[in-house]
């Protein structure tokens, strides 16, 4: 039987591990709030760029802007977007997996970190880092999200990369995120299923839907106008395309970081509960034995003495 | 006589869903003018500079002032996809005001740095919302 001071001791420990959780669990639910809020906000400025503007790429077949250009082979660059700070479950880890999947499968990797996290995982492996970012505003802001668009597109018309992708964190809801990966340059045409979705989604929205049918064949190849012209349209609208993703995926991001906080403290807290009545049960044992013991030994030595 | 056609128009920002309603017509800013757009236009692709978006919905006028984005305009739907973007009720007059003046002081002083470009973008946006919520002083040839 341990020690009754020893089993004191670890209760006294734990209790105070499981304020500091508990605290946490409340910064990082009091925090998700708002980032929740802004994420959800955020979703059908996300949604509608990527739907006009790769319904546009898919349905034209004006592609000659250098932003489209798909060259072959060459350097991919992945943005991973990670937390600064752990003891929020898988949450950093579920990124950094995917991260080294395509660090295995491709040859010319460069990354973009975003999070302390996942810089000093990949500084410590002494993997290609273009550029880094760490201590990110808990709320992102847009013009952030601008820099890293003008940084890559920089890289990409200097052809020092010829694809990027973007690996970050859906928010689904405090308990469920998603990782997902995202190629943003060149940037992706629609593929049939995609296509057909939003087709179906139109159709829903149009009232006579007999018609709608053939409306959405018909959309397939749309011949655009272009105002003031193809180039000068491409050259607005491809920045701002990058931006507009960019700005939505931090911002799922951060809700996602802090809704596998608010779950993980939240375990953690529970746990602590659980052995605290473990510990507690043991020290009572603990000192019923030590009673028992005394009695014995005051009974045994009246007995010695008659 | 059937009634006018109507197409339907939608502003989205970062923040929320602004404007969704089936309207007249428009006139918009686009990078290189103003541009009006009718039901029935033919689909078209433009990016949007600051400046406001001028809605008529049954006869009514109604202004929005936004700032940069882009508009992708089918036959029966416009879709307007914007950084900011607030209906008149919704701008700060004396915030604009301000936000005016430093724009106005900054573009004084830095005549060939790169704040130049920034001080002018949040002087066209000041002027933006100050036009939208249909003030009068607000020198507003340069939008």
């Amino acid at each position: 039987m341990q020690n009754m001071r020893d089993i004191q001791r670890r209760i006294g420990s734990v209790k105070n591990t499981q304020k500091i959780t508990r605290a946490m669990k409340m910064v990082a639910a009091a925090k998700l709030k708002n980032a929740q809020d802004r994420a959800e906000d955020a979703r059908p400025f996300f949604n509608k760029t990527v739907e006009v503007l790769r319904g546009v790429f898919t349905r034209t077949r004006e592609t000659s802007h250098p932003l489209l250009a798909e060259r072959e082979g060459g350097r991919h660059l992945v943005i991973v977007i990670t937390g600064d700070r752990g003891l929020c479950g898988a949450y950093n880890h579920k990124v950094i997996d995917i991260a080294e999947e395509i660090l295995e499968e491709e040859e010319e990797v460069s990354l973009m970190v975003l999070g302390r996290k996942a810089r000093d995982y990949f500084r410590r492996r002494e993997t290609d880092i273009m550029a880094e970012y760490i201590q990110l505003d808990d709320y992102p802001g847009y013009g952030f999200a601008n820099n890293l668009a003008d940084e890559i597109i920089h890289h990409f018309r200097a052809e020092d990369v010829n694809k990027v992708s973007m690996i970050y964190t859906h928010f689904n809801s405090a308990i469920s995120q998603t990782v997902k990966t995202m190629q943003l340059l060149p940037v992706e045409k629609f593929n049939k299923a995609e296509e057909d979705s939003i087709a179906v989604e139109e159709q829903a929205e149009q009232m006579d839907a007999e018609t709608a049918g053939e409306e959405a064949k018909s959309k397939k190849y749309v011949d655009y106008i272009f105002e003031p012209s193809p180039a000068e349209v491409f050259d607005n609208i491809l920045p701002q395309y990058l931006i507009n993703v960019i700005y939505s995926a931090l911002l799922e991001s951060k809700a996602s970081e802090f809704g596998a906080r608010m779950t993980a403290m939240d375990s953690a807290t529970d746990n602590a509960n659980e052995m605290i009545d473990k510990l507690t049960l043991k020290y009572n044992r603990a000192r019923q034995a030590e009673i028992t013991k005394e009695i014995t030994e005051i009974v045994g030595g009246a007995e010695a003495l008659k | 006589m059937a009634a006018a056609p109507k197409i339907q128009f939608e502003v989205v920002t970062p923040q929320k869903l602004v404007y969704s309603e089936k309207i007249d017509k428009l006139e918009a800013p686009a990078i290189d003018g103003l541009i009006g757009i009718w039901p029935k236009h033919a689909p078209l692709v433009t990016a949007m500079k600051i400046g406001v978006v001028r809605v008529v919905k049954d006869g009514e006028e109604s202004q929005i002032a936004i700032s940069e984005g882009f508009m992708e305009v089918q036959p029966d739907k416009i879709n307007l996809v914007v950084r900011t973007a607030e209906l008149p009720d919704q701008i700060d007059i004396d915030r604009a005001k301000s936000a005016k003046e430093r724009a106005e002081e900054r573009l004084e002083k830095e005549r060939d740095n790169i704040d130049f470009a920034r001080a002018e973008a949040s002087y066209d946006r000041a002027l933006a919302r100050l036009k939208a919520a249909g003030h009068q002083d607000h020198g507003y040839d340069r939008l």
